[in-house]
């Protein structure tokens, strides 16, 4: 019996990758072969659907916006995180648990309550249609996922390496930069990962909060599919590249989960 | 064990985090409130009306058909994700090449867009042109997500089930990750069974991820409002009409601001509510230690 437990993931693993698969599959059909019949593979294998969306600036600026307001809202949230998480880590100060509640609280409103004020908001301090307001709008919810991440690291990092650092006359900040973050580098990975995935994913705020200029490439997706009939090879194409920057990311810090998760009591 | 010190400049250190987060939450949160106490008729005179929506949000059949469709999904969707994922990350290679193998294929269905994610599994359980729907339908088994509400509420929950069992697994598996061998040893010099020593190495070694993963779960599916409108728009009918895809329906579509704005409020409190029951059972006992 213990020798077939590696049936449980690889099993779990077929499952996950049939859809992706079908997907895979879709991206390379023409869309009359797509609607004509069921194949289960394609018969006439087009690169065709993949060249119009690299080669056509409406979609592939898709893309790259996404890529930005992605990045700033990670490179935001785990900066602004960091203090806090090592706020709530080390001190007791007036009303700490009321506010890490508050925080989490934050991650519990859904973005279907909050999409017409956020745009009414952004409109009003004139930053709709900016990748900074889809990047300010997303630390609504990794903020606190990131504060909550960084505190259980920082909390595994004994007590004792700040007073020695502080003993041997480090001030504050150099101590915070130069030995207090390469301890808990793994679980910046982590929160930087957590973030960038929720930030990446999410479609609701970011297309309520951009028209053209910075227009997500999931929202790209969902009006071209609806002004050019109903491609369906195009759409599988382009939703097969949203998976591209995602793997990237899981390939660079898959070391990252595996060790940094084990660290910190997360 | 509490050895954190009482220090009030701390606050310093939390304030980025205060404003970022408080300029998104509080502004919003007081126009919704404000939607909730008043009526409009479209030129931008509001009058004040109390607690009206409210009461009408509480009383209304539709509000109750949505939230009970709603616990019975995230019922449903916990109950299943919770233990298939812990017996995953049970069943994984605990390292190695094959460890990193199944973390990369697993965390794929995580950062896959959730438009898209509902856009795959459309595609994928089409019954004349998709490979599920196809498959089922040749099987035998007369199956259409579109038109039967069994169907449309089996492939939601097989969607949400592909989405996210591998967040909890993750989670679990660095819990896991986290025993060190000796603890192994151990239970083995005295001879217990692979449940005791999942009941009482692995098990309290993972309590606090689970936490984390079964409330990020709880959370996440209460909200859940993209993929089950790409895939069924809510129907057939009102099928698979969910409290998020219901709220937008009348807050978008009718433009009811007024009773969007009292739903928004309700749904929140409930959200809040719960998640805060679900935290203190899970942390139940965690202070005295």
């Amino acid at each position: 019996m213990k020798r077939m437990t590696w049936l449980v993931p690889a099993l779990y693993i077929v499952f996950l990758m049939l859809p992706i698969y079908w997907l895979l599959c879709m991206s390379f059909k023409t869309t009359n072969e797509i609607l004509g019949q069921f194949t289960p593979w394609p018969q006439n294998f087009t690169f065709e659907n993949y060249r119009k969306i690299l080669t056509d600036s409406t979609w592939y600026m898709g893309y790259v916006n996404s890529l930005i307001y992605v990045v700033i809202n990670t490179v935001m949230s785990v900066a602004v995180a960091l203090p806090a998480a090592y706020a709530f880590s080390r001190y007791r100060f007036l009303g700490d648990k009321h506010l890490f509640f508050w925080l989490l609280s934050n991650r519990m409103a859904p973005a279907a309550v909050f999409a017409l004020p956020f745009f009414q908001l952004y409109s009003a301090i004139g930053l709709f249609d900016t990748h900074i307001a889809v990047a300010l709008a997303h630390c609504l919810f990794n903020v606190p996922l990131a504060v909550w991440i960084l505190e259980g690291f920082m909390s595994g990092v004994p007590k004792e390496l700040d007073e020695l650092a502080f003993i041997d006359g480090y001030p504050f900040w150099k101590f915070f930069v130069k030995i207090f973050l390469p301890a808990i580098a793994a679980g910046i990975g982590v929160a930087a990962f957590f973030c960038f995935m929720f930030s990446w994913v999410e479609l609701l705020l970011a297309k309520t909060l951009t028209s053209v200029a910075a227009k997500p490439i999931a929202a790209t997706m969902t009006r071209t599919a609806s002004a050019s009939g109903y491609e369906l090879g195009l759409l599988a194409a382009a939703g097969a590249l949203t998976i591209v920057p995602g793997a990237f990311v899981i390939y660079f810090v898959r070391n990252y989960i595996a060790k940094g998760f084990s660290l910190g009591r997360v | 064990m509490s050895a954190r010190t009482v220090n009030q400049k701390a606050w310093w250190l939390v304030l980025p985090v205060v404003v970022l987060v408080g300029f998104n939450a509080i502004v919003p949160l007081m126009t919704v409130v404000n939607y909730s106490v008043q009526e409009t008729f479209g030129n931008n005179k509001f009058f004040f009306e109390g607690v009206k929506w409210f009461e009408m949000v509480i009383h209304s059949a539709r509000f109750h058909d949505a939230l009970k469709r709603q616990l019975l999904f995230t019922a449903i969707v916990l109950a299943i994700e919770v233990p298939l994922g812990v017996a995953v990350a049970l069943a994984m290679p605990r390292r190695g090449v094959w460890a990193s193998v199944c973390l990369v294929l697993m965390s794929m269905p995580l950062l896959i867009p959730w438009n898209v994610v509902g856009a795959i599994w459309n595609i994928f359980a089409l019954p004349d042109i998709g490979m599920l729907g196809w498959t089922l339908n040749r099987a035998g088994i007369d199956y259409n997500f579109t038109r039967q509400p069994v169907a449309a509420w089996a492939t939601l929950i097989a969607m949400d089930v592909w989405h996210w069992t591998s967040l909890v697994a993750l989670l679990a598996y660095a819990g896991l990750s986290a025993i060190p061998d000796a603890y192994y040893q151990a239970a083995k010099i005295d001879g217990a069974s692979s449940w005791a020593v999942f009941r009482h190495v692995q098990l309290p070694k993972m309590k606090h991820v689970l936490t984390i993963a079964v409330l990020l779960r709880f959370m996440d599916s209460f909200m859940i409002y993209t993929e089950p409108f790409v895939l069924t728009g809510g129907g057939p009918g009102n099928a698979t009409t969910l409290l998020s895809i219901d709220l937008v329906k009348i807050a978008l579509g009718q433009f009811d601001l007024g009773p969007a704005g009292a739903m928004s409020l309700i749904y929140f409190l409930i959200i809040l509510l719960l998640s805060w029951m679900f935290y203190r059972v899970m942390t139940l006992g965690e202070d005295e230690s």
